[in-house]
């Protein structure tokens, strides 16, 4: 039986790789792959020896020197005396921040304005429709100027709250019982501190772990709550009004750890130039996460647009026989369904406002363009090295994205069984 | 699509460093043109007239150049380059020449790979503030915001300023100085700071200079000049030469209205040997005779393109200060033509 299915025994020879179709495409296959590979050592040894002319090397020793230059806006502590590694992780953590806080503002935008640009209603269905045509067609970067421009020249200077000694009073005034200033290079909030705080555990402040000790037991209790109640309704046939409970459950316990240990607010002050004490928040962060949430939340806005679309009409007109009213249609039966349409083409736009994110260096936002990519890339004169630091470090903030976004579209694709 | 990112970096950084290794000289004769970096925009260094035409002390430095090299003057191309782009595009070979008021520091000239063929500006680091801020010294700048355009030595200057008076500032990085001026000029930063003569030039610029004030520190050494790759001396002894040719000519007293009768021959042999009616010193750097003639009167000696540029009687109004010649106190000092 075996002797039949056997193919002919046949000698192999060389023409045989270009006109057997069973070798061509593996031939046509080798060939292009060596071709590849002979570019790429091509462009690796031309780099190697043009280094050689210039006389530079390719270290990244640089790294541990000393950077001596200043940071406006960091999150871990910074000075001139740390090295262009820590500039870096200064950077990196600015990319980080203006992405998160863009693409969740993003979504938010674009799921809002996708599903009121289907709405019946004609004024806000045009309306979401302009602002899509506005932020979709017009360059990013111009967005990020012009709304620079706006809180520059619209704001008032720091110097506007100073007291004028003569009148007694200030040209401009903070907001909500002068614990806020808006100014044109920052916004000043108050800060948090607590004057007999608990010591810290593993990194975290003491007021931190504590109050989230606090939160996830009344989320705790709050599971005890509702269980209950499903016990009462199941027995009874009435569910037991539970919203003031969980109320108090969820903001009472975490609020009373923070009180004991002393929490005030430090009110921002006008000293001299600037407000001394709270958070400044800068501008070039405000602004940045504006321009790109904006810009973004369009393009999201459609894809939204596009998923919901893509759900038949049929599911509405099924939901509403069965006497859902319009918003629980859209959230219990159209989104749901939805997302699996959404989700894919979000990714990209995520990994699109993180890359956008670069262009912080138009309003002096230090991210990682700016630190690594700018002023150590300067000071330093690396610019292969910086360059390809800072690629390597761009390819592995959107793999990350990626896959955790990936992870979230297979919990919510279609299940096939 | 790792490697494909990774090669295009190399791909860029191989063609960066291919167009630098060739003699400079001959690129710019074959050319028929020299490209000169210059500032994107300061008013008496390098700034473009309403016709479009660049002018200014550094520009007049590539005029020269370029009247020794190519016997015209007006055969420049000029790239206005910010304080981040500069150096790499003199590394890349984009640029022959580079006169943008280029500090000369140890790391510039050795491991960026660099040449700097003399000083023609003796600079130093200053502060701009509103006069109505009440500020008088830069020493009560505690806690104020301050713009400083980015890729300079000012920027590193400035964090060893407030560090050693133990004073704090919040820093606005900006690329070029028009941003710096509109930034500083819509409030958000109390100072603006850079070079003493970019502040006075930047100032001259404004509608109400008199309501800014430069204050009296200066808090460091800024030596400016122009700038060259490492490693083709040919070229940076032409550019060394060509800017030591006009401050001679300014201690000699030759000017480009009595240059034309000096070169028919005068009593001094030193001035003789400049102007190449004695001797042939251009052959030595491979031009011809007449090569400083011909540079000193593109625009005139130092002190005739200080004078028409940035000196008292412009809007810049700066003075010779260390930028006099030896004899007169100053620093300039060119060594002798022979």
């Amino acid at each position: 039986m075996t002797d039949v299915d056997m193919p002919p025994k046949q000698t192999f020879r060389l023409s045989q790789l270009i006109y057997d179709t069973r070798y061509r495409s593996l031939t046509i296959q080798v060939v292009v792959f060596m071709l590849f590979m002979a570019g790429a050592a091509w462009l690796v040894d031309n780099t190697i020896q043009n280094l050689k002319v210039l006389g530079k090397d390719f270290n990244f020793g640089f790294l541990w020197n000393r950077a001596g230059y200043d940071i406006g806006q960091t999150l871990i502590p910074y000075t001139n005396d740390s090295t262009h590694f820590r500039a870096m992780l200064v950077g990196l953590l600015n990319t980080l921040l203006v992405s998160f806080l863009g693409c969740v503002a993003a979504t938010v935008i674009g799921i809002f304005v996708g599903v009121l640009r289907l709405s019946s209603n004609w004024l806000v269905a045009r309306l979401m429709t302009l602002y899509v045509e506005v932020f979709r067609n017009v360059p990013l970067l111009l967005w990020i100027l012009v709304i620079y421009a706006i809180f520059t020249e619209v704001m008032p200077v720091p110097n506007a709250f100073r007291v004028n000694p003569a009148t007694g009073e200030a040209a401009a005034s903070m907001l909500f019982f002068d614990t806020v200033a808006l100014t044109n290079r920052y916004t000043a909030i108050p800060g948090v501190l607590f004057s007999n705080p608990l010591p810290g555990i593993l990194g975290l402040a003491g007021p931190l772990w504590s109050a989230l000790v606090a939160l996830a037991g009344g989320l705790f209790l709050n599971s005890r709550l509702k269980a209950r109640a499903t016990r009462i309704q199941e027995a009874t046939g009435t569910r037991p009004s539970t919203w003031w409970a969980t109320l108090l459950l969820l903001t009472l316990p975490w609020m009373a750890v923070l009180w004991a240990q002393g929490f005030h607010l430090d009110v921002p002050a006008f000293n001299r130039f600037n407000f001394q004490g709270g958070i400044k928040v800068t501008n070039a962060l405000v602004v940045l996460w504006l321009a790109l949430s904006l810009y973004t939340g369009a393009f999201v806005a459609e894809i939204v647009r596009a998923g919901i679309m893509a759900i038949s009409k049929g599911q509405t007109e099924a939901a509403a026989a069965l006497g859902l009213r319009p918003g629980r249609i859209m959230s219990l039966v159209i989104l749901p369904q939805a997302l699996r349409v959404i989700i894919p083409p979000l990714i990209s736009q995520f990994l699109n406002l993180t890359k956008n994110s670069s262009l912080a260096i138009a309003v002096g936002y230090m991210d990682l363009r700016g630190t690594l990519g700018g002023i150590t890339l300067n000071q330093t004169g690396r610019e292969l090295e910086a360059i390809l630091l800072m690629m390597g470090l761009y390819l592995a903030i959107s793999l990350g994205i990626s896959g955790v976004m990936n992870v979230y579209n297979n919990a919510v694709k279609l299940k096939e069984r | 699509m790792k490697k494909s990112v990774f090669l295009g970096a190399l791909t860029v950084a191989s063609f960066v460093a291919g167009a630098a290794a060739a003699a400079t000289l001959d690129d710019v004769k074959a050319r028929g043109e020299l490209n000169c970096g210059v500032n994107t925009g300061l008013v008496g260094f390098a700034a473009p007239d309403a016709n479009g035409n660049w002018a200014g002390f550094d520009v007049a430095i590539c005029k020269a150049v370029a009247a020794a090299v190519l016997g015209d003057s007006s055969k420049v191309k000029y790239v206005p380059t910010t304080g981040q782009t500069r150096f790499t595009a003199l590394a890349s070979g984009e640029i022959d020449l580079l006169v943008r008021n280029s500090t000369w520091t140890f790391t510039r000239d050795t491991d960026l790979k660099l040449d700097f063929a003399g000083v023609n500006y003796y600079d130093g680091q200053g502060f701009m503030v509103r006069r109505d801020l009440g500020v008088s010294s830069a020493k009560e700048l505690d806690g104020a915001t301050v713009c400083i355009q980015t890729g300079t030595t000012t920027e590193l200057n400035l964090a060893d300023f407030f560090k050693a008076n133990n004073m704090s500032y919040q820093p606005i990085a900006i690329d070029t100085n028009a941003e710096g001026e509109q930034q500083y000029l819509a409030g958000a930063c109390d100072a603006y700071t850079t070079d003493a003569s970019g502040l006075a030039a930047t100032r001259a610029a404004f509608a109400d200079p008199e309501n800014h004030i430069i204050l009296p520190e200066i808090i460091s050494k800024e030596p400016l000049g122009p700038v060259v790759r490492h490693g083709d001396n040919e070229w940076g002894d032409i550019v060394r030469w060509t800017l030591n040719a006009l401050v001679a000519a300014e201690e000699y007293g030759v000017t480009s209205a009595n240059i034309e009768e000096l070169s028919k021959g005068t009593q001094n042999p030193e001035v003789n040997r400049l102007l190449g009616t004695e001797g042939d010193l251009g052959a030595m750097i491979g031009l011809d005779k007449e090569w400083a003639k011909r540079a000193i009167a593109a625009g005139g000696n130092y002190g005739e393109i200080f004078a028409a540029n940035i000196g008292e009687q412009t809007p810049i109004g700066l003075a010779r200060g260390l930028n006099a010649q030896w004899t007169q106190g100053g620093l300039l000092y060119a060594p002798p033509f022979r």
